[in-house]
């Protein structure tokens, strides 16, 4: 491994966090605009985060140290998948985990999240952990399905090497992608507590699944967490557009111009995405928890059908 | 990995959309959306048969898209949403079986066309074969949808849509059926729709619904 490939690496990384809270910021922005809102600073994400970080955290009395080492857990992960997604370029850490071990790392961070929510046993906490699990599992398989196609249509797990092999093919229709694409996209809204699911912006405890595991923490915990849950959103927009708009990410050989122009085509596809998650959410109502395993259900469906429609037509 | 023609993969888009519009009428519960999903389907499967009939150059073709059109997109439909109207029946009571609980058996039902079809698919000469597991599973999903609903009306509009299935396997495996029998097939439809609509207002009128469980016990009067 070479210097520039290093500082590549630690350039993606250090992009992924700083644009993270951003996109989070963007998509509140956006929704707000289409809900005839004064929509907030962009920069709200950034002045929320700097401002827990500099209170005093307080624990519950029963925490264990589960409870506190969960928020670096949790943000750890989400770094590590940003670092194995490629966003701007295929990168040097890409070939040290595929697809699989990814959505691993997703569920890795999911469980301790889950624990410390139980862990200080408010019956809000322990309610939310139970939902995220039941999420969890339903959206899981269909994601692992998503990714299974493509693995199928490019003969590979390594995410890069799918994103590589998807970008160079000849421009065609593609019912089975099409497919996954829409699986995908629900997929990526219930996992990351948008609308349909979860309400990202909720006050009431009832209705909550994300926002209720984070009750019981404050400061800079609740800093690391929010500020993963923004990483996590990025972290899937950014496995999206590696399988379904693969073009402009830079190949490991391109050299620095190839990674300099990827730059802004990424800030294009983000923006895009987020509008996109924003309209979604404003034209959408929130679903009753017993009709999320439909929704889910038909996020499972939709991969499976891509599949079947690859194996049967080729296409 | 090779790529095919465009309008071969024109024509696989619509065999993946009328596979997907048969497993949304499969969800769906409202049966004003059953009927505006089997018009859909009905429109997929004309702009199939025009693609193919242009491809392949079979006049008869043309005039079975032009019979599609007519029957399948705009006249079973509007019947259809006259009988609703007037029978006053918009919503579909719970299915035998829940909505993921039918999904998923249809994904199964899916998997056991495609095995189904894939020997006669190897069979056939046409470019189009290996739509062939499509149509079966289009049909088989129909079937299952007749099979868990229990109000007459979306009963009806399963088999409609296994009508659209046969047409469609018909199409895909030989280019079409000989055209004496698809006009025969599309005036049995029509008049079967018909009768079936005289049907509903005898069983409303019976049982003070359409829902047809009641016709399981037999008793006298």
């Amino acid at each position: 491994m070479d210097r520039t490939a290093i500082l590549t690496q630690l350039l993606q990384i250090a992009a992924a966090l700083a644009v993270a809270p951003l996109f989070m910021g963007w998509v509140t922005q956006c929704r707000a605009w289409l809900q005839n809102r004064t929509a907030p600073s962009l920069w709200l994400p950034y002045r929320a985060i700097h401002k827990l970080f500099h209170k005093d955290a307080v624990l519950a009395q029963d925490a264990s140290p589960l409870f506190r080492a969960a928020p670096y857990v949790v943000f750890g992960t989400m770094v590590v998948a940003a670092a194995i997604i490629p966003s701007m370029s295929t990168l040097p850490l890409t070939p040290a985990a595929d697809a699989i071990a990814l959505v691993g790392l997703f569920a890795t961070a999911r469980v301790f999240m889950s624990l410390a929510a139980m862990d200080v046993g408010t019956a809000f906490g322990t309610l939310g952990a139970r939902r995220e699990m039941m999420v969890g599992f339903l959206a899981e398989p269909a994601l692992l399905m998503v990714i299974f196609v493509a693995s199928l249509i490019s003969a590979t797990t390594a995410l890069p090497v799918i994103s590589a092999r998807l970008a160079t093919q000849a421009i065609g229709l593609y019912p089975s992608l099409a497919f996954t694409a829409v699986a995908f996209t629900l997929v990526l809204l219930a996992e990351n507590a948008r609308i349909p699911v979860d309400n990202p912006a909720t006050h009431l405890e009832l209705t909550m699944i994300h926002e209720a595991m984070l009750l019981e923490y404050s400061a800079r915990h609740l800093a690391l967490m929010e500020w993963a849950a923004a990483l996590k959103l990025f972290n899937y927009a950014c496995i999206g557009f590696a399988l379904f708009l693969p073009w402009g990410v830079a190949t490991g050989e391109a050299g620095p111009l190839a990674l300099v122009l990827s730059i802004p085509l990424l800030a294009v596809k983000l923006a895009c995405a987020g509008l996109g998650i924003a309209l979604i959410e404003t034209l959408s109502a929130k679903l009753r928890v017993f009709r999320v395993p439909e929704f889910l259900a038909t996020a499972f469906l939709f991969a499976v059908l891509g599949m079947l429609v690859h194996l049967l037509l080729g296409a | 990995m090779t790529t095919p023609g465009w309008d071969l993969q024109l024509l696989n888009l619509f065999a993946a959309l009328l596979l997907l519009l048969s497993f949304a009428m499969l969800s769906q519960r409202r049966i004003v959306s059953l009927v505006n999903l089997l018009a859909l389907q009905g429109a997929v499967l004309c702009a199939a048969t025009l693609l193919l009939a242009w491809r392949t150059g079979q006049g008869h073709l043309y005039l079975s898209a032009v019979l599609t059109l007519g029957l399948k997109v705009v006249g079973l439909p509007w019947l259809l949403h006259r009988l609703i109207r007037r029978l006053e029946v918009y919503w579909e009571t719970e299915p035998l079986i829940n909505a993921a609980g039918t999904m998923m058996v249809g994904l199964l039902i899916v998997i056991f066309s495609f095995g189904l079809a894939q020997p006669i698919a190897e069979l056939a000469s046409t470019t189009t074969r290996s739509a062939l597991g499509i149509a079966v599973s289009v049909i088989l999903l129909a079937f299952l949808m007749m099979i868990t609903r229990r109000k007459a009306l979306s009963q009806v509009i399963g088999f409609l849509s296994m009508e659209n299935g046969l047409f469609f396997g018909a199409m895909s495996a030989t280019y079409g059926m000989p055209m004496v029998v698809e006009l025969g097939v599309a005036l049995d439809v029509l008049v079967a729709m018909l009768v079936l609509g005289v049907f509903f207002f005898q069983i409303r009128e019976q049982f003070d619904s359409l829902d047809l469980h009641h016709l399981e016990s037999l008793r006298e009067r």
